[in-house]
């Protein structure tokens, strides 16, 4: 098979010239030189606070810093750069905007989420509907694993008002048909909050053609650094929005007795932001163009497929997640007969392949497929079909090592 | 290291000390929140010492062959012997050494024990100090 993108992309990441096969990057992703050195770079040429100082040093951070917004507006394809809030993750983006727009709903109003939601999209409006007297709904998935549009008009009244949801599980990799739902949303007038942590990293999106209201992720699972993420909304939306956090930054104007906000996108980004991390993550976003989304998300998918081929083949495999696999990208979550989770990453560790085991921050849909844990081999771009070789190897060695 | 050792997988293909106790004096739910693994202990005390011990769950190779493991030795034990027990001991029953993060597969069933040990019916004099 032809491959997009080679082994050679490798050499731009220092971590995987130690040789692991690097089979965890829907909990994060490795770092390519360019991001250090753009961090490195802040540091050791600008390093100052942003938008404060009327020094040289201040003014180059605050230009390096904000063209970061520039490239993730184009990069999601958001109408304006206002648009693009930094947090420092999609944890963070996802409390944000759960604070926000719950405080725009009254007891008894509805939120729907569905069943397949990371924790990080459903703790948050855990909270907000017990402080709001809210109530949640969820969407679940059918028998064949994967969810419906009707079933979410199903579950409309005239009470709910947000639809929140993942755009690509990290727990199955399962695709949600994100567009057909979101337009069956505003239909019934719900706004759309889309959890994109692991499909901005995979996936050419649009937010403007998907017309999605809000939308969050991580900038590390995209080759970024840590404490990063960013929070999308449609401007008119965000404009009407009470700020969830105060501080400074974020004022016009301040008196002991009260205040008023600053413009977007100052107004929702309060106190000194992770200048480093969000310059960095800039780099990383430069560093992924240059690849091109399309391209990324080819090769995931032939890796994926490959993968899929060989893990089925071998005996006592059961893959977690839709049935139809044509559904699935980037992560395989898998079930071993007779081997706990646990023990086959331990073998995979020593064979040199990292991968994940346990409920991977989805224990809701654990539950609905009758197991604690699962182990999830999830792919990136700089993978390669060795690394898919010695996974499969090294889950033959597990089964081995087990089961004589 | 290759931390699965025959005599590891031996106690998790064929646990010791498997099973309920109906007249249990004490019963002890223990579950890890990093993997999901429940653990239910059943305990029975003569004397002030364990008389029965009889778990329950699913795990993996790790937390399996420690309970195992540990079930065997806390037979016949007393209230303080098994309080002084150390996460050094349940290695040194597994005869391995663990990272961070399996450490508290190897540890959920000493925890319980340790838990259950807190509950057991109230010690008559005579054992207090043994
Ligand atoms: C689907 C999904 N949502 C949310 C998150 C949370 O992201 P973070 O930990 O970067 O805030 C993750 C990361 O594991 C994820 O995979």
């Amino acid at each position: 098979m032809e491959r997009i993108l080679t082994k050679k992309i490798q050499q731009d990441f220092p971590l995987l010239q130690r040789g692991v096969a690097y089979l965890d990057n829907a909990s994060t992703t490795q770092k390519p030189q360019a991001v250090l050195d753009a961090m490195n770079a802040y540091y050791t040429e600008c390093c100052a606070n942003v938008h404060r100082g009327i020094y040289a040093i201040s003014e180059d951070a605050s230009a390096r810093f904000e063209a970061v917004r520039d490239q993730v507006q184009q990069f999601i394809g958001a109408g304006h750069r206002e648009e693009i809030i930094f947090t420092s993750g999609t944890t963070a983006s996802l409390n944000m905007i759960a604070r926000m727009l719950g405080a725009t709903c009254s007891a008894g109003d509805e939120i729907i989420l569905t069943e397949m939601e990371h924790h990080a999209n459903l703790i948050p409006w855990q909270i907000v509907a017990r402080e709001r007297g809210l109530k949640l709904q969820f969407l679940r998935a059918r028998e064949d694993g994967e969810i419906y549009a009707e079933d979410l008009q199903a579950l409309c009244t005239p009470r709910t008002k947000i639809f929140a949801l993942t755009h690509l599980s990290n727990a199955s990799g399962y695709r949600t048909p994100l567009a057909e739902l979101t337009r069956l949303a505003h239909e019934q007038h719900l706004l759309v909050v889309v959890d994109a942590a692991q499909s901005v990293p995979h996936i050419p999106i649009n937010v403007a053609e998907l017309d999605i209201d809000f939308l969050t992720f991580s900038a590390h699972k995209m080759c970024g650094p840590t404490g990063v993420g960013v929070l999308y909304g449609k401007k008119a939306l965000l404009e009407r929005l009470e700020p969830a956090f105060g501080g400074g930054h974020m004022i016009a104007h301040v008196t002991l007795e009260g205040s008023t906000w600053a413009e977007l996108p100052m107004k929702l980004e309060p106190g000194t932001p992770n200048i480093a991390g969000i310059i960095g993550f800039g780099a990383a976003l430069t560093y992924l163009s240059q690849i091109g989304m399309q391209a990324i998300e080819q090769h995931i998918h032939q890796l994926h497929t490959d993968a899929l081929k060989k893990l089925t083949a071998l005996p006592g495999i059961r893959i977690l997640g839709p049935k139809d696999h044509s559904t699935i990208t980037g992560i395989l979550s898998f079930a071993v007969n007779g081997i706990h989770p646990h023990d086959i990453a331990s073998v995979l560790d020593n064979e040199g392949v990292a991968v994940r085991a346990g409920h991977h921050c989805a224990q809701p849909l654990m539950t609905a497929w009758g197991v604690s844990a699962t182990t999830r081999a999830s792919f990136y771009f700089y993978n390669t079909e060795e690394d898919v070789n010695r996974f499969i190897a090294a889950i033959q060695k597990t089964q081995q090592l087990f089961l004589p | 290291m290759n931390i699965y050792q025959e005599e590891i997988l031996e106690h998790y293909r064929h646990p010791h000390n498997t099973g309920q106790l109906e007249h249990a004096d004490v019963v002890q739910q223990e579950y890890n929140p990093f993997c999901g693994d429940k653990l239910t202990l059943y305990l029975t005390f003569v004397d002030n010492k364990v008389a029965e011990v009889r778990f329950m769950g699913e795990g993996c190779a790790i937390s399996q062959a420690a309970t195992s493991m540990l079930t065997d030795k806390i037979a016949g034990m007393t209230r303080k012997q098994i309080q002084q027990l150390t996460k050094e001991d349940v290695l040194q029953l597994l005869g391995i050494e663990l990272g961070p993060t399996r450490l508290k597969c190897a540890l959920l069933s000493l925890q319980g024990i340790h838990h259950a040990i807190q509950q057991a019916p109230t010690p008559t004099s005579k054992d207090v100090t043994a």
